[in-house]
C-alpha cells in the first residue's frame, strides 16, 4: 500500500535504531509473519531515497566478520515524520475500515 | 544540505556507485549466512542494475550529472576534432577579443557614467555656430559674465558649474629650472560639493574659494596624480606650487576614482575659477564649458528654457559692444544660434567628439567580424554533426530525449565558446591599450582610463553566452532532429544541410565584403589625406612654444631668435605666434580687391619674423620677405589663394588690403607673394592667409606690443632634430633668463597629428578586414570540403561514366560559387547603404568610385579560390574505382 514502506522502515529504527537493510528486510518479515515481503528492489531505493530526504541517517561500520555494512538510524526530522506517517495511516485505514463496514 | 551533497556527489560518482554495490553485496553474504539461496538472493534483487540507477539518481542531482557527462563528453569531441575545433576556438577567440576590446574603449570613453553622485542629473550647454568656411558646428566654450546671469536664472531648477578645459600647464614646486607639466583645470567651488566628492586628504573646494579674482590660489590634487607624482606622500597638504604669477597653496587630495570630468584625459590639479582672474570680466573669452546639475524634481525642458531666455539677453547686450565694422550676417547668426542641454552622463570631453563615430563604426565592424566568425563556427559544427548523425541516432533508438541531445551539442558549443572567450579576453586585455596607444601621440601623456571590472567581464560572458546560442542552437535543434530510422540506414536528405550552409556561406561573404568595402574607404581616405601637399617642408623643423615671466618687446623675442641661429646643428630660426598646423589659428576679416567681409570666411593671419618663410621652405613667388624694422598692420606676404580670392590670381605685390584694427580700418601694404600653406589642418580647402610681421605696433601709442609668448621655429640639419632640444632649451634661457621652453616638437609630428584618427580607423579596419577575410576563407573551405566528402560516391560515379575534371570542379563549385556572388551582391547594397553613416571621416573618397567596389569582390574572389583549391583537387583525384568497391 502507498507509503506504507517508508512507514514500517522508520517505525522499525524507531524502535531499533543501527539495523542494515538485510535486517531491516528481516524485520519486517518476521514482524509480519510472513505476511508482507518487501523487495530488495524496493527497499534500498526507499532507503536511499528517505536518506536524502534526511529523514534516516546512514554510515558504515565493520561487522565482526571484517565485512562492512551500512547501517541506519533515525533523525529528529525523521522522528517529525514518523508521527506524521502514523497518524495518516490511522485516519486512512479507519477510513477503509469504515468504507469496507458500511458497503 | 540534501542538495549541496547531491550537487557534491555528481563530482564523486564512482565512489557513490562502489557504495551502492558494497550494501548490495552485505546483503547477499547476509542472505547466504541466513541460508538463503544466493541465486534466489541475488534475482529477489531484480535487475541489478536498475536498482543501482534508481538509488543513484535518487543519490545526486541528475541535472547536474548529466551536465558533468556531456562536459566531459563535449571536452572529449573537442580533443577528438583537433583541426575542427582549434578552427572554431581561433577564429571566435580573435572574433570575441575584438568585440570584448572595442567594447572596452567604447565603454570607457562614451558609456561609463562619472564617479559621482547621481551622473544620470548632469548636463552640459553647447550651441551652434557657423564655423569659418560657414558649416555649422557646434560650441561649447563660455564667458564668465555670461555664465554669471545663467546660473542666477536657473538657480530654482539646478545648480550651475563653470569647469574649464583640462590643459597641460607649466608649474614648479621648486625654483624655475624645474619646471613640470600638469593637467590643470579651473572649476566653481561648489562643484565638488555639487558632484558629492570626498577629500582622500585635507579638503576639497568649497564655494568660498570662489568670491574673489585673483584672492583664492588652493589647489586640490587628484588622488591618481598625488600617487604618481608624491607616492602618496600625506604630507603634500600645505606643499606650495607656483602657476603663472600665482603661487598655490596645495589644500587636499580628491577620493580614488574621480579624475576630472573630460573623459580620455586625467586631470592633475584643479583650482578656483577665480584664479583665471583676467578672463573673469572679459566678455569675449570663452573658456569653460557650463555644467548643469539637476535638482531632484526639475524638468529639463523647463530648465533648459529659463537658461535659454537668461542667454539671450545675454547675448543681446554683448553684440552692442561690436564693433560696427562686425558684418550683420554674423551677429544675426550668433543671436539666432539655438542653445542646447546635453547629457553629459559619462564626462564631456573633445576626444568624445573626435573618436565617437569612428569608434561606433569600428563597433560595428567587429560585430560583423563576430557574426562571420559564428557562421563559420556553425557550419563547422554542422559538417561535423553529419558524421556524428549516426552517434546521434543511437542516441535516440536507446532512449535518449530531444532535450538531452539539445543539451549535449549546446554543451559542446558552450565548451568553445568558453575557451574562446578566455582567449579573446587576453587578446583584449592587450589590444584596448594598443588602441589607445594609436590615438595618443607619444609627446601626450593623457589618458584614457581603462577598468577591466564587472561591466567588461558581463559584456564578455553575455558575447559567449550569445555567441554560444547563435552558433550553436541550429546544429543542437538538427541534431535533436535526427530521425534514427533514416540515419542508420545510410543517410538523411543531405541536401537541406547544405542549404543552410550555402546560406551561412552568402552571409558571411556579404559581412565580409562589407568590411572590405568600410576598409578600403578608410585606408584610401588615410592614403589621401597623408600624401596632402602641406606647402612647407617639415621633416628637420622644431616648434619651441615659448613663455616669459613678464611680457616682452618683441625686439628681445628677436634677439633671442638671432641667437639660435649662431647654435651648432641650426640651420637658420625664426620668430612665429605659433607653429603652422598646432590647432592654433587667428582668422579676421579683410577688406580687399573692392569685397567686403560677411559671406566669407576672412583670412588666417599668422605673425612671423623676418626668416620664417625661409625656415618653413615656403617658396616666395615674388616680392619681398619681412625686413627686421616691417611692423603689422603696415606690410603683409599673402598666398595664392589670397590672390585668387581678392585679386583674380593676379601678382598682389604693391596692392593693399584693409583690416579691423581697435574699431578702425587699417590699410596693410602687400610686399611678398608666396605659395600654399596648410595652416591648420589637413581636410580643410587652403584658405587665403595674411602673413604679418611678429613685430606689431600698439593700438595706443607709437610703440611695439609686447608678448609674453611666442614659438621659435628651428630647422636643423641633424637627422633627429628632437637631438638638438635640450642644446636649444639650455640657449634660450642662457640669452633671457626669464624665457622658459614651455613645449618642443617636430614640425613633422604636427603634422602626422592630424591623421592620426584616420591612420587609427585604417589600421584597425585593415585588421578586421584581414580576419573577416581569413574566417571567410576557413569557412569556405570547410563547406566544399563537407560537399566534396558527402559527394564522393556521386562523383566516383560521375567519373567512372566518364565525366572530366572540368565537369567535376564545375559540379562541386557551382553551388558555393552562386553563393558568393549572392553575398557580394549584398555586401554591395550595404556598402553603398552604409555610406553616409561613414561619410564624414572621409577625405575625397566616394563610395560610388569603381576602385572602391571592385577592390573588396577582387580580394573576396582571390581568396575563395585559394579556398576552395583543396577540396578541388580532393574532388579531382578520386578514385572511381575505389569509391565504389569501398561501399
Amino acid at each position: 500500500m502507498q507509503g506504507s514502506l517508508d512507514l514500517m522502515v522508520l517505525k522499525i529504527l524507531s524502535r531499533r535504531p543501527g539495523l542494515h537493510g538485510y535486517a531491516i528486510m528481516t524485520a519486517i518479515q518476521e514482524m509480519s509473519e510472513d505476511v508482507l515481503r518487501v523487495e530488495e528492489g524496493s527497499l534500498y531505493p526507499a532507503l536511499h531515497r528517505m536518506e536524502e530526504a534526511g529523514w534516516i541517517r546512514a554510515e558504515w561500520i565493520t561487522k565482526e566478520t571484517g565485512r562492512r555494512a551500512r547501517i541506519y538510524e533515525l533523525t529528529a526530522a525523521g522522528k517529525k515524520q514518523l508521527a506524521a506517517e502514523e497518524s495518516r495511516w490511522g485516519a486512512v485505514t479507519s477510513a477503509v475500515n469504515r468504507v469496507l463496514r458500511m458497503a | 544540505m540534501a542538495l549541496w551533497s547531491r550537487i557534491l556527489n555528481v563530482f564523486r560518482g564512482e565512489r557513490v556507485n562502489r557504495e551502492l554495490d558494497e550494501e548490495m553485496q552485505t546483503h547477499l553474504e547476509e542472505a547466504k549466512e541466513h541460508g538463503r539461496d544466493p541465486e534466489e538472493a541475488r534475482r529477489a534483487f531484480g535487475s541489478t542494475l536498475r536498482m543501482r540507477e534508481e538509488s543513484r539518481d535518487i543519490k545526486l542531482a541528475v541535472w547536474l550529472d548529466s551536465l558533468r557527462a556531456d562536459v566531459v563528453f563535449g571536452w572529449r569531441q573537442v580533443l577528438k576534432w583537433k583541426t575542427t575545433s582549434a578552427a572554431a576556438i581561433l577564429s571566435l577567440a580573435l572574433a570575441i577579443g575584438s568585440c570584448t576590446a572595442a567594447f572596452r574603449l567604447i565603454d570607457a570613453l562614451l558609456l561609463r557614467p562619472l564617479p559621482v553622485a547621481n551622473p544620470e542629473r548632469l548636463f552640459f550647454l553647447t550651441y551652434e555656430f557657423k564655423d569659418n568656411t560657414g558649416k555649422t558646428d557646434t560650441g561649447d566654450s563660455f564667458e564668465y559674465p555670461g555664465f554669471r546671469m545663467l546660473r542666477e536664472a536657473a538657480k530654482e531648477d539646478a545648480e550651475l558649474m563653470a569647469i574649464s578645459y583640462s590643459s597641460p600647464i607649466d608649474l614648479t614646486y621648486g625654483g624655475d629650472q624645474d619646471m613640470e607639466k600638469a593637467y590643470r583645470q579651473y572649476v566653481s567651488g561648489w562643484t565638488m560639493g555639487a558632484l558629492g566628492l570626498k577629500p582622500a586628504l585635507g579638503r576639497l573646494l568649497a564655494a568660498s574659494d570662489d568670491v574673489k579674482p585673483g584672492a583664492h590660489p588652493v589647489a586640490v590634487l587628484s588622488y591618481d596624480y598625488w600617487q604618481r607624482r608624491f607616492g602618496g606622500d600625506p604630507t603634500v597638504v600645505g606643499r606650495t606650487m607656483r602657476i603663472g604669477n600665482y603661487v598655490y597653496q596645495v589644500v587636499g587630495v580628491i577620493e580614488r576614482g574621480f579624475t576630472g570630468t573630460e573623459t580620455g584625459t586625467m586631470t592633475d590639479i584643479f583650482v578656483p575659477t577665480m584664479m583665471n582672474a583676467k578672463a573673469i570680466e572679459n566678455p569675449n573669452w570663452g573658456w569653460f564649458r557650463t555644467w548643469v546639475q539637476l535638482k531632484p524634481g526639475a524638468g529639463i525642458e523647463q530648465t533648459k528654457q529659463k537658461l535659454a531666455a537668461a542667454m539671450s539677453a545675454y547675448k543681446q547686450e554683448r553684440v552692442k559692444t561690436w564693433g560696427g565694422n562686425t558684418p550683420k550676417k554674423r551677429i544675426d547668426d550668433y543671436l539666432k544660434s539655438p542653445l542646447l542641454l546635453e547629457r553629459a552622463e559619462a564626462g564631456v570631453s573633445e576626444m568624445q567628439k573626435t573618436y565617437r563615430q569612428s569608434l561606433t563604426i569600428l563597433g560595428v565592424l567587429v560585430g560583423m567580424v563576430l557574426l562571420i566568425a559564428c557562421a563559420n563556427v556553425a557550419n563547422l559544427l554542422t559538417a561535423q554533426a553529419s558524421s556524428r548523425a549516426r552517434e546521434m541516432a543511437l542516441r535516440v533508438s536507446i532512449g535518449a530525449g530531444r532535450r538531452r541531445l539539445v543539451q549535449l551539442v549546446l554543451v559542446e558549443s558552450a565548451l568553445i565558446a568558453l575557451i574562446a572567450t578566455v582567449l579573446g579576453g587576453l587578446f583584449a586585455w592587450w589590444s584596448a591599450p594598443f588602441v589607445v596607444s594609436l590615438i595618443n601621440p607619444p609627446d601626450n601623456p593623457a589618458r584614457l582610463a581603462l577598468p577591466a571590472d564587472w561591466r567588461v567581464l558581463g559584456f564578455a560572458a553575455a558575447l559567449a553566452l550569445g555567441v554560444t546560442l547563435l552558433f550553436g542552437l541550429a546544429p543542437a535543434l538538427r541534431a535533436s532532429a535526427v530521425k534514427p530510422a533514416a540515419a542508420l540506414k545510410g543517410g538523411e536528405d543531405p541536401h537541406s544541410r547544405r542549404r543552410l550552409m550555402n546560406a551561412l556561406v552568402a552571409a558571411q561573404v556579404a559581412f565580409c565584403f562589407l568590411v572590405h568595402f568600410v576598409a578600403g574607404l578608410f585606408v584610401s581616405t588615410f592614403d589621401r589625406l597623408s600624401n596632402q601637399p602641406t606647402g612647407f617642408v617639415a621633416e628637420g623643423v622644431l616648434v619651441l612654444e615659448t613663455s616669459a615671466k613678464t611680457t616682452q618687446d618683441p625686439v628681445y623675442w628677436q634677439q633671442v631668435a638671432d641667437h639660435l641661429k649662431t647654435v651648432p646643428g641650426v640651420e637658420s630660426a625664426a620668430l612665429a605666434s605659433w607653429g603652422l598646423m598646432s590647432g592654433n589659428g587667428w582668422s579676421s576679416d579683410v577688406w580687399a580687391g573692392g569685397k567686403a567681409p560677411g559671406d566669407g570666411p576672412g583670412s588666417y593671419f599668422l605673425s612671423v619674423s623676418p626668416g620664417w618663410l625661409r625656415t618653413m621652405k615656403i617658396p616666395l613667388l615674388g616680392g619681398r620677405d619681412f625686413r627686421a624694422d616691417d611692423t603689422y598692420p603696415k606690410v603683409a606676404i599673402v598666398n595664392e589663394e589670397f590672390a585668387r580670392l581678392y585679386f583674380d590670381g593676379q601678382n598682389p605685390v604693391g596692392k593693399w588690403f584693409e583690416v579691423d584694427r581697435d574699431k578702425e580700418k587699417a590699410r596693410v601694404e602687400i610686399v611678398g607673394f608666396v605659395k600654399d600653406a596648410r595652416y591648420r589642418t589637413m581636410r580643410e580647402a587652403i584658405r587665403a592667409t595674411a602673413y604679418v610681421p611678429f613685430r606689431s605696433a600698439d593700438d595706443k601709442g607709437g610703440g611695439l606690443r609686447p608678448t609674453d609668448w611666442a614659438a621659435f621655429i628651428v630647422r636643423t640639419t641633424g637627422a633627429e632634430p628632437l637631438a638638438l632640444a635640450p642644446v636649444l632649451r639650455k640657449e634660450i634661457r642662457e640669452a633671457r633668463p626669464d624665457f622658459r621652453v614651455s613645449d618642443v616638437q617636430r614640425q613633422s609630428e604636427l603634422v602626422r597629428s592630424h591623421t592620426v584618427r584616420e591612420r587609427m580607423l585604417a589600421m584597425l579596419s585593415l585588421f578586421f578586414a584581414a580576419v573577416a577575410l581569413l574566417l571567410a576563407g576557413v569557412g569556405l573551405y570547410g563547406v566544399l570540403d563537407y560537399s566534396v566528402i558527402q559527394r564522393q560516391r556521386e562523383i566516383g560515379i560521375r567519373m567512372a561514366l566518364g565525366a572530366q575534371a572540368e565537369d567535376i570542379v564545375k559540379r562541386v563549385t557551382a553551388e558555393v560559387f552562386s553563393m558568393l556572388i549572392v553575398g557580394s551582391a549584398a555586401g554591395l547594397a550595404m556598402g553603398i547603404a552604409s555610406e553616409r553613416y561613414v561619410e564624414t571621416l572621409l577625405y575625397q573618397v566616394k563610395a560610388t568610385n569603381t576602385a572602391m567596389l571592385l577592390m573588396p569582390a577582387l580580394t573576396i574572389l582571390a581568396a575563395s579560390m585559394l579556398a576552395s583549391l583543396p577540396p578541388v583537387i580532393r574532388a579531382v583525384r578520386i578514385d572511381p574505382a575505389g569509391m565504389l568497391r569501398a561501399e
